[in-house]
């Protein structure tokens, strides 16, 4: 096969920026098909990924769980996720094209017969459809299921770890374990099957979109790099907030809490985006040694219980509808201490940032759903004015919107018409018009087209879901040890008071975001 | 808002566009300019146009259409805040002030960001040189769109400057990106192309030219054949002929050596599918500039075949 090896793809070309990548022949796999994800995101984004012609002619998708089903019941229920949840317009001929290479396999987790038809359907599939042999394994099920999926697609032979000729990828969702000893035990489980490329650990929250946008503004741009440190940056705010409560996820959630549901992940991998230094390339892995340097660098507060809050939300108006506190919810202890507000402030020393706190907080059913990045930067040194001129004048701040409409807010002073001299703080702001039809993917198409394509995630490896839980660990273990109950917040508002004493401590604010 | 202002000039344009975003109370912050050419009697759907080519980048959009009335004069019309995050302009011209356009559409464009132009219809024989060509970076016309399709994409080929592109070209990338895949997975030396498509067709010229231009073999092209557009791209090999066919437009078969043969839905897309893949980039496309040179080749060595028998 040397002469395929050396062969370059005459039809290929750097230049050719509009020709997208189709991944290769394959078959993906899904565990958990029954899940709320799978059928609201999962399915919907294969299908938008056919519909945009990025997937391969033969492709293949099962199904496995423990359901008495026929194929026809499981196309079915691909057929209307796709239909009710798809961003793209339904197509016929699309759909005839993903049904050739449905398939269902029923079973259950500890039966070895159950994964021997999987691997019997996966070989008729390579026949059928021409997979080609490759794999892509995706675990939409609660973490205790993971050994021993894994270590069944081991003992039968499904996981090819040193095959050269196919692949076999495996993805797995958050929460990647609950402190540090548990991702450790989670990493020792998946890497003794998969290779660390072959693993893709998914947050949800953070696309690729989101990564690259923030890259682009901090690496393409000259105007922010000089003020990016310490001289200029005064604190960093990181929100994300969710109007939401727990919902149907009160199972998840009990026991879990705000920091490690979001902290862990998804706002410590914004701190990383923020405070690392630049890649030498937007390689998969120059940029994880860069977020790992910084995450290495970052540690929690010295002194916890004034640097840290956490709150559970109380019964309220939110947003004009009464809602429940989270004592009362459906399957929640009515003793439990799970915080659904956490704010902590984190350090990272290195030269480029001591002295200026991050701030992260994370909490449920807030005013409203926002997730973003606030640098606030210091007052000028100097101000040419008199007290009065400048009473309403803030500092400068730099926002990196996340979510719901990603853009770019800038504060500044600028002088109010028609006083003498009375300068006030003004927003200007950027965002790229909201996308449609086909533009933008959904950050799950991504997600499957770069584990089809075998494209080095972006997503966190292993050591940077450990640097994170050693930041979080020792907060945890702190508010574990002071057995009390989290201070309440009324629903629809910005959180308890501790919050706010907590960053009043430094003299600073919150943002309203 | 709509805001019409009639017999107007470029101040009077502009103030009225100042004091509409004033009124509303938003800072401009758009991405690009873009002028829209078009017919009087496609106007409604030139509009519709714009606004699906808005709603992905925050732009200006200019939409230029000649009017019937005899006095010299234009007449704007201003969109704001409606459903598109950018603003629509649309001009009438009437009189001789048709043949100076460009002296109006010069001072409504973005103070120092890109310039596209993209004519709906009917396309100057020189985009490039065409005044309102000229203010733009980025020149997008359609062969398909003209009565003659194979003789407008041979036009635009011989007069290709860089910034030109031709929705033909847009249209091919899901072939293109079908074909390019095929390849990597049969990574193996191509001997022969086979290229077949309906009457009149561009897209299959411009195609037959990019696959030529690449591979470095003659590329047979048949035309008339039964179905819509392109109908169908065979690759020999050593081994056997990686080919793709597709009859109704929707759905194509997929085959190659030693696999089962597979469907795979390749459907024609429409044009606001279309002109959102062309502002993605607007940067010269290198590609498209080689394909139109090979393209011209091809032409040139038919043309010589004839004069000869």
């Amino acid at each position: 096969m040397t002469e395929a090896n050396d062969f370059v793809n005459p039809l290929r070309d750097p230049q050719d920026r509009r020709l997208p990548r189709i991944a290769g022949p394959c078959a993906l796999v899904l565990f958990g098909v029954t899940g709320d994800l799978a059928r609201k995101k999962l399915m919907p984004a294969v299908y938008d990924l056919a519909n945009r012609g990025l997937l391969p002619p033969g492709f293949g998708l099962i199904g496995f769980a423990r359901r008495d089903w026929e194929q026809e019941d499981f196309a079915k229920i691909v057929h209307d996720s796709v239909k009710e949840r798809a961003r793209t317009p339904f197509r016929e001929e699309v759909w005839k094209q993903l049904l050739e290479g449905i398939r269902f396999v029923p079973g259950t987790f500890d039966s070895d017969e159950s994964f021997e038809t999987l691997k019997a359907t996966l070989d008729d599939l390579d026949r059928a459809q021409g997979t080609g042999g490759n794999h892509a394994f995706y675990l939409s099920i609660p973490p205790k299921a993971f050994d021993q999926v894994i270590s069944m697609l081991k003992k039968h032979g499904l996981a090819k770890r040193d095959n050269p000729q196919a692949w076999s990828r495996v993805v797995i969702e958050k929460p990647f374990g609950n402190d540090l000893a548990t991702a450790q035990e989670l990493e020792r489980q998946v890497s003794s099957v998969f290779h660390s490329e072959s693993v893709f650990r998914i947050d949800h929250y953070l696309g690729k979109e989101t990564v690259q946008n923030l890259l682009a503004l901090r690496f393409a741009n000259e105007l922010f790099e000089p003020i990016w440190n310490r001289s200029y940056v005064d604190h960093v705010q990181i929100t994300m907030a969710e109007d939401i409560g727990i919902g149907g996820r009160a199972g998840y959630y009990d026991g879990v809490g705000a920091a490690r549901d979001v902290i862990q992940n998804h706002l410590l991998q914004l701190l990383a985006l923020t405070a690392m230094e630049e890649p030498t390339s937007f390689d998969a892995d120059q940029l994880r040694t860069e977020k790992k340097k910084v995450l290495a660098a970052a540690r929690p507060p010295k002194d916890m219980a004034a640097h840290t809050a956490r709150g559970q939300y109380l019964a309220g108006w939110a947003g004009g509808k009464l809602v429940p506190g989270y004592l009362e919810e459906d399957g929640i202890n009515p003793k439990s201490q799970t915080e659904t507000y956490a704010a902590i402030r984190v350090d990272i020393d290195n030269r480029r940032w001591a002295g200026v706190p991050f701030y992260l907080r994370s909490a449920k059913r807030m005013p409203r759903r926002v997730t973003e990045i606030a640098l606030n930067l210091r007052r000028a040194p100097h101000l040419p004015f008199t007290h009065s001129d400048i009473e309403a004048l803030g500092s400068n701040a730099l926002v990196l919107r996340i979510q719901p409409d990603e853009g770019i807010t800038l504060r500044f002073g600028a002088k109010v018409p028609a006083t003498l001299m009375e300068i006030r703080d003004v927003t200007m702001d950027f965002a790229y018009g909201t996308s449609f039809a086909e533009s933008s993917p959904e950050a799950y198409e991504r997600l499957i087209l770069d584990v089809l394509l075998g494209d080095p995630p972006l997503f966190p490896q292993h050591e940077e879901v450990e640097l994170a839980w050693k930041i979080l660990d020792p907060i945890l273990d702190f508010w574990g040890e002071l057995d009390t109950q989290p201070e309440g917040y009324p629903s629809g508002t910005w959180g308890p008071s501790c919050g706010n004493d907590m960053l009043a401590r430094d003299g600073f604010v919150w943002r309203r975001p | 808002m709509i805001i019409n202002v009639r017999d107007t000039n470029a101040t009077g344009i502009h103030m009225a566009l100042v004091k509409a975003r004033h009124n509303i109370g938003v800072a401009s912050s758009m991405v690009f300019t873009m002028i829209v050419i078009a017919d009087l009697k496609h106007y409604d759907r030139a509009l519709e146009a714009c606004h699906d080519a808005g709603r992905e980048h925050p732009s200006r959009i200019i939409l230029v259409t000649n009017g019937q009335a005899k006095a010299d004069r234009v007449d704007a019309e201003i969109r704001l805040g409606e459903e598109v995050p950018g603003e629509i302009i649309s001009l009438k011209f009437h009189g001789e002030l048709v043949e100076h356009r460009d002296s109006v559409v010069l001072p409504l464009l973005l103070p120092d960001s890109p310039v596209v132009a993209w004519w709906r219809a009917g396309a100057p024989d020189k985009p490039g040189e065409d005044p309102l060509g000229k203010l733009a970076i980025r020149r997008i016309t359609d062969a398909m769109g003209s009565s003659r399709p194979l003789a407008a994409i041979e036009r635009r080929a011989r007069n290709y400057s860089p910034g030109d592109t031709d929705l033909t070209w847009t249209r091919l990338t899901p072939w293109r990106a079908l074909l390019a895949a095929a390849v990597d997975q049969y990574p193996s030396p191509i001997s022969e192309v086979r290229v077949e498509a309906a009457i009149n067709n561009a897209a299959s010229l411009l195609l037959s030219a990019w696959l030529e231009d690449r591979l470095g073999v003659e590329v047979i092209r048949t035309e008339g054949k039964k179905g819509i557009g392109i109908t169908g791209v065979t690759l020999v090999t050593d081994n056997g002929d990686i080919s793709i066919a597709r009859e109704d437009g929707k759905m194509a078969t997929f085959s190659a050596p030693g696999l089962p043969c597979r469907q795979v839905a390749l459907r024609r897309r429409d044009s606001n599918a279309l002109i959102t893949e062309e502002l993605r980039r607007l940067d010269v496309d290198d590609i498209f500039a080689s394909a139109m040179s090979t393209l011209v080749q091809r032409c040139e060595r038919m043309d010589a075949g004839k004069a000869t028998t």
